[in-house]
């Protein structure tokens, strides 16, 4: 156990020496994979921002109810009952014209300009089926009802954006797997360097029995090392960029009368970023390592 | 300890370097291998080494059938043994202590108890008051005593140095054949590759002399 521990403190106080020696190249490193890193992390940060954002209208479709303008309130009433007992409904929300004007006078200034309601009696729905066809089998039934002027599924623009965030997603996942190739190929190729810096001291060791582990333990740990401080790098990166971004983001969204903002990745992105980079480079320089390896072996 | 028994070695596309060599190194032995440049003394000490395989024959070390030992314990074998090269195969990026300290590292030995060890191999070859210097400002004597210090400082079983004298002049090649009688005499089995015949007359020791590729002993 002490053996263990000491060769392995050993080969860390080598590997960091190795590193302060060069601290230049290893930045150099550290921001090639920090930026390969940032760009699918950040993607994947929007595209899941705003899948949160139409996540909301996703869940529960819902179906808005126009009254006619000169519908009488005997006929509201009736409606309102029919919805109130139809089996096909989970809720039902009555939006009477003067509260809707209330509401928007309230709100915007448009308003207080115009001299009389134009705004009709409303029902706001949220059927039990979320199905689109139970969606617009409901739709269509509420639209023969007497007084009913015209009745709008939210169902639609809701389905397109989930299939457009879907699309993200995809894209997400093959950007992350070409720059994940793209980093194996990077750490694999600069531990190949440092092992042809190295190649009399490989081989020497090699000849006064020096086991595989033991040659390949240094360059397995600078590798890890470059996946590691390239991640923290590229975590700086997306959330200086996305802190930038939202200074902009905030201003639009307040255009459209939304507090919307892009949130950080949580711990759990973080982590997994972390996660995959030390993998990544642990995996680049194995490779490097054991080609150089094999070509030393005896035949 | 180390047994040959008809051993062929050629490498591919070359002619039989080695042909039916076979004989016996018993443990504690002073061994010279002698023949001229070319005649297969590096190659056979290599064979010894466990660093080529043979083409056909039978390796023995230590009981152990080298054809038939997994490449996975091949690291193993070769820590019996202690290597001075022909090219030393020094690190010339680090300095002597650090040179040294190789094939402590490699056994997995550390710290304190690596450093005193790493210092006892420099003062038997009397180059402790340059620990800290890097190979290249080194004589070649110099160089050739560190490259044995590498080799004894694990204390290996057996030792074998190809042509540590080779470019030396007299008065450094004696002192350095007295270095290796030296760990003889405390019991290490120490095999020299020579071609140099005349430098090893007055010393009793079993000398295996090739002519291309044949071997005989006396």
């Amino acid at each position: 156990m002490k053996h263990w521990i000491n060769q392995h403190t050993q080969v860390w106080r080598l590997v960091l020496s190795r590193i302060m020696r060069n601290k230049l190249s290893t930045l150099m490193i550290w921001s090639v994979i920090g930026i390969a890193l940032s760009l699918p992390a950040i993607l994947y940060v929007v595209i899941d921002n705003l899948n949160q954002l139409a996540g909301g209208v996703r869940n529960e479709p819902q179906i808005s109810v126009f009254m006619k303008l000169d519908a009488e309130a005997a006929t509201v009433q009736e409606l309102k009952q029919k919805l109130q007992q139809h089996p096909g409904i989970a809720k039902q929300q009555f939006v009477s014209k003067q509260a809707a004007w209330q509401e928007m006078q309230q709100e915007q200034d448009v308003a207080s300009q115009l001299e009389k309601n134009p705004l009709p009696d409303a029902f706001f729905i949220e059927p039990k089926d979320h199905s689109p066809d139970g969606i617009a089998r409901l739709q269509h039934e509420i639209e023969g009802l007497p007084g009913v002027e015209h009745v709008l599924a939210d169902a639609d623009w809701a389905k397109r954006l989930y299939a457009l965030l879907q699309l993200g997603k995809k894209a997400v996942w093959v950007l992350s797997g070409l720059l994940g190739f793209a980093l194996v190929a990077i750490i694999g190729n600069t531990i190949r360097l440092q092992i042809a810096t190295q190649r009399e001291e490989i081989e020497v060791s090699k000849l006064i029995g020096a086991t595989d582990g033991f040659i390949r333990r240094p360059f397995l740990y600078a590798g890890t090392l470059y996946g590691l401080g390239g991640s923290l790098l590229a975590l700086g990166f997306v959330n200086g960029i996305l802190t930038i971004f939202n200074l902009s983001v905030a201003d639009l969204a307040e255009l459209y009368g939304s507090s919307f903002i892009l949130v950080l990745p949580g711990w759990e992105i973080s982590l997994g970023v972390i996660a995959c980079a030390v993998v990544l480079g642990w995996l680049g320089s194995y490779i490097a390592v054991n080609r150089s390896l094999a070509r030393l072996n005896p035949n | 300890m180390i047994r040959f028994d008809q051993v062929n070695k050629r490498y591919r596309g070359s002619d039989e370097i080695l042909r039916h060599v076979t004989f016996e190194i018993e443990a504690g032995e002073l061994v010279f291998v002698t023949g001229h440049s070319g005649a297969g003394k590096s190659t056979l000490l290599k064979l010894m080494a466990g660093i080529e395989r043979p083409t056909s024959g039978t390796v023995l070390i230590g009981n152990q059938n080298i054809s038939k030992l997994r490449p996975r314990m091949l690291p193993y074998l070769r820590r019996k043994f202690g290597l001075v090269f022909q090219d030393h195969k020094l690190l010339y990026d680090r300095n002597c202590f650090e040179n040294v300290a190789l094939p402590l590292y490699i056994n997995g030995i550390t710290g304190q108890e690596a450093a005193k060890r790493i210092r006892a191999a420099l003062d038997k070859v009397g180059l402790l008051s340059k620990e800290k210097a890097i190979p290249v400002t080194l004589s070649g004597g110099e160089q050739q005593r560190l490259a044995i210090a590498r080799a004894v400082v694990s204390r290996p079983a057996i030792l074998i140095a190809d042509e540590p004298t080779g470019n030396l002049d007299e008065e450094y090649a004696t002192d350095i054949m007295k270095l290796f009688s030296a760990f003889q005499q405390v019991g290490a089995t120490v095999i020299i590759a020579t071609h140099d015949a005349h430098s090893i007359q007055n010393i009793p020791a079993k000398v295996l002399h090739l002519d291309h590729g044949k071997l005989s002993v006396s």
